[in-house]
């Protein structure tokens, strides 16, 4: 019996792989444009990392501050991505962001409403105005929720607690996915004309994440592996503030709205520390004293922002500086107080838990902490990675014929940091864009048949786990990848750090070769792992040659070995590709050109 | 200067607790004991993630986030339905045995994971939101905090279907055909409060969904992980609104002359 006849197989246009935000926005687009789409999720519907989204979605739509509107919001994104952005996508992204949050609304989201009846909008880090729109502290359950409500009556089949493991192609082109349901542990192949990856992130890689199990980088391994082109790899994002106590929730995110709602960050010495280290490209836009910086929380319009809004790269490395230098809270982190507030507002403790009530259970519950009137302990998280799959900024396509990307899996919009709030703005701007390119491409082209050859290899690489024994357990070879990079290309990097990391993962890649699990093949997480592993030790690799390769720090990448940015620097992105022997070669491509009215309105708002 | 914690130790103590884990499938299963190192702040999930990576790397457990925000790790926990990611071992009766075992409304698969589809099938036959007309020119809405709090409160539901697991209706009754238990009765309301939507649900409420079924027994509101007023807030309303609509004397006379 030949592989293929033991796959169940199916049939599309258009496979949609990940149901979050970007997946989901794609699946309805591509939907609506009359394609048959399949969407595959590795969790039930619904549960996607989407969810965990806290704080908002960015969209200059002017209504708590009129001064906004999309030259702002590109300039910001620009600004907080130093310039390694895609300018096309972040001007599309800044232009259409709006009108994805008014279709939403559209389909049942209810968001917080100003007190004229319109959708309120709150700071965050490197807005220059109050753009996110929100739900409290729970804007991502709205948007996932949303998509999810109005896709099940779109035609769309959803095929729960899948996992792709491999992309099919044919001539060059690509012709489908295959992998495993979970429940049974049966083989499957997703024969389609157009993929769209919308897997998310690879926070999982590191030890401290504020990831979900998800997010072991399968689209940009799978991606990878099929020819396609990673940009970008080197900037992961560590957020500022995650948990840090008690052990078993160190990483869960800690949402920008709490400084967005006033929290600010303290030393052991009692100490606002952000203002002492600000940024020269935000100098004219920060608070110089701490009453400006709250009047600024409160709406006055002639206030500048408090230094705990700057961007999450900054924040994340002025927070390991202190804890470094010994003034640190009593657990590695430091001190995040949104209860002072209690001094400036009557209500305090009632405004905390109506505005953060999730991050008011959140440590309640888990630390045993009361936000409102007790101080919590924070410290970076792998949180995002600004890197993954290369596009075309005006269709989501990737390099090779029929591929496409969009949401954190993909690459261009953040350049070498997000801003918090561009996230679920990029899932709906560039998922919508991703599901109408991949229908306009299945509708101009023919079905190419799957090769059995290459089935049957993909299967022989999933079974493989099985066939051996007595080999390492996966979960093992996991963790020891996570302290790898956590510990070698973590928030603070060097050349030699970063080549020890390189030989630890092809240590790790032999160990996994070898590696074995137990059991049968229905809902078994060990084998899951097994496979899971496999893309970590892909992406790893890429993040770490190109944080090697880019000899500055800028962003989310510091290297303590080249402390400062470099000119020559600024003017490529990084590329890693596996070479025709399989090996992973990375190379500089220049920036995609900045049109000049693009520049000009950077020019303008600098 | 706000209160800052007192210095804590960072060395934590470890205690051992016994774990009985229900494993099996649809055919059946038995509870197997496995023995966890317990540190400070552990959760349950926590527990079955050590089990499962030192000595049962094929234990089926669902979950996602770990933050009780996706509501996937839904189980019964000593006999109670809980999320095992926001169930502190602090929280449970020291020197005893911790029980975990799957929902047991819902059909095994294996180990802690259950098949839920159910309810994913049960969502898709209700009316979708359907708007009236945007307010203004840019296709918005105008609508006041006031008027949509109600309705943000059932929007936070994670969907953990700890609701559907403990109403009896399903779970002793097994009226999964007739009844769309608590979880899809607030998405109704939900729905129906919606300040913009201008679909009628009443009848498939009293007719298809089977909301007479609840005695507002307020199982549901009680194991919510959301603290949402499942119950008094959405069921009862709905209720109300059944009675208005079938059993009300005046609209009955009305009924009976109104043009067919």
């Amino acid at each position: 019996m030949n592989a293929l006849d033991r796959c169940t197989v199916h049939e599309h246009d258009v496979i949609v792989i990940g149901a979050g935000g970007a997946g989901l926005r794609a699946a309805i687009e591509a939907s609506a444009a009359g394609v048959k789409v399949g969407v595959i999720c590795k969790s039930l519907l619904g549960k996607a990392h989407t969810v965990m989204a806290e704080g908002g979605m960015a969209a200059a739509m002017g209504n708590v501050d009129d001064r906004d509107n999309w030259e702002v919001h590109f300039a910001d994104t620009m600004r907080g991505g130093q310039y390694l952005n895609n300018s096309i996508m972040a001007e599309r992204h800044a232009k259409d962001a709006p009108a994805r949050v008014r279709e939403l609304e559209a389909w049942g989201a209810v968001f917080d409403r100003t007190k004229e009846g319109k959708i309120l909008q709150r700071n965050f880090g490197g807005h220059r105005y109050p753009r996110l729109a929100h739900v409290g502290d729970r804007t991502g359950l709205e948007l996932i929720r949303t998509l999810q409500d109005h896709g099940i009556h779109q035609g769309i089949e959803v095929f729960m607690e899948m996992t792709v493991v491999a992309l099919l192609k044919s001539g060059g082109r690509i012709a489908g996915a295959i992998g495993y349901d979970r429940e049974r542990g049966r083989l499957r192949v997703w024969k389609a004309k157009a993929v769209i990856l919308a897997t998310g992130g690879l926070g999982r890689a590191f030890r401290i994440t504020s990831n979900s199990w998800e997010g072991t980088g399968d689209g940009q391994a799978l991606a990878y592996h099929a020819g396609a082109e990673l940009l970008d790899m080197e900037f992961v994002q560590f957020h500022p503030t995650g948990m840090v106590w008690p052990p078993s929730v160190r990483g869960i995110l800690v949402t920008e709205g709490v400084r967005g709602e006033g929290g600010v960050l303290r030393n052991s010495e009692g100490k606002r520390f952000m203002f002492e280290d600000i940024p020269d490209a935000y100098k004219a836009q920060v608070a110089t004293n701490e009453e400006e910086g709250w009047r600024y929380v409160c709406g006055d319009k002639n206030a500048l922002r408090p230094p705990e809004l700057l961007t999450r790269d900054h924040v994340a490395r002025c927070i390991n500086r202190e804890v470094k230098a010994g003034r640190g809270s009593p657990h590695g982190g430091v001190f995040l107080d949104i209860g002072w507030i209690r001094e400036k507002l009557p209500n305090a403790s009632d405004h905390i838990k109506r505005k953060l009530p999730s991050m008011y259970h959140q440590f309640k519950q888990l630390a045993g902490v009361d936000i409102t009137s007790e101080t919590m302990e924070v410290g970076p998280t792998t949180h995002y990675s600004m890197g993954g799959v290369a596009v075309d900024g005006q269709t989501q396509a990737s390099c090779v014929p029929g591929l496409f990307a969009s949401g954190e899996c993909a690459a261009g919009l953040h350049g070498a940091n997000r801003l918090g709030g561009n996230s679920l703005s990029d899932l709906v701007v560039f998922g919508k864009l991703a599901g109408e390119h991949a229908a306009r491409f299945a509708k101009a082209n023919k079905a190419v048949e799957v090769d059995p050859a290459e089935v049957e290899a993909h299967v022989a690489a999933i079974e493989a786990p099985f066939s051996r024994s007595g080999g390492e357990n996966p979960y093992a070879i996991h963790a020891a990848l996570q302290d790898t990079m956590q510990d070698l290309v973590g928030i603070v990097r060097t050349q030699s750090e970063m080549e020890r990391a390189l030989e630890a993962i092809a240590a790790l890649h032999a160990r996994h070769a070898k590696s074995s699990v137990t059991g049968h093949r229905e809902y078994n997480p060990g084998w899951h792992t097994a496979l899971d592993v496999g893309c970590m030790l892909t992406i790893s690799e890429a993040i770490t040659r190109c944080a090697i390769e880019r000899k500055e720090s800028r962003g989310a990448q510091f290297r303590e070995d080249f402390p400062q940015k470099c000119a020559e620097c600024a003017t490529f992105n990084l590329i890693a590709k596996k070479a025709p022997d399989g090996s992973m070669e990375v190379h500089r491509r220049p920036l995609v050109p900045t049109r000049p009215d693009l520049a000009a309105v950077i020019e303008k708002m600098k | 200067m706000p209160p800052i914690h007192a210095p804590l130790s960072t060395a934590t103590t470890t205690r051992r607790v016994e774990f009985r884990v229900w494993r099996g499938d649809s055919s059946g299963g038995q509870f197997q004991s496995y023995t966890v190192e317990v540190t400070e702040g552990m959760v349950v999930l926590d527990c079955i993630h050590q089990i499962q990576a030192s000595q049962a790397s094929d234990l089926a457990v669902r979950w996602n986030c770990k933050a009780g925000k996706c509501g996937s790790c839904s189980a019964e926990i000593n006999g109670q339905p809980r999320l095992m990611c926001m169930t502190r071992m602090d929280t449970l009766p020291d020197g005893q045995p911790v029980t975990v075992e799957p929902m047991r409304t819902f059909p095994s698969i294996r180990d802690l994971v259950t098949d839920v589809s159910w309810n994913f099938r049960v969502k898709k036959r209700i009316k979708p939101f359907k708007p009236r007309k945007p307010d203004n020119p840019d296709g918005s809405w105008t609508m006041f905090q006031v008027d949509v709090d109600r309705v943000q409160e059932f929007r936070k539901c994670i969907e953990c279907f700890l609701c559907q697991d403990v109403c009896h209706v399903l779970r002793d009754h097994h009226k999964h055909d007739e009844f769309i238990g608590p979880r899809f009765l607030m998405y109704s309301a939900m729905l129906e409060m919606n300040p913009l939507d201008t679909e009628n649900r009443i009848a498939d409420l009293k007719h298809h969904d089977g909301i007479g079924y609840c005695n507002i027994g307020k199982c549901c509101t009680k194991v919510c992980p959301e603290h949402i007023g499942i119950t008094d807030n959405a069921i009862i309303p709905m209720k109300e609104r059944v009675v208005d609509e079938f059993y009300d004397p005046m609209t009955r006379l009305f009924r009976m002359f109104k043009p067919r």
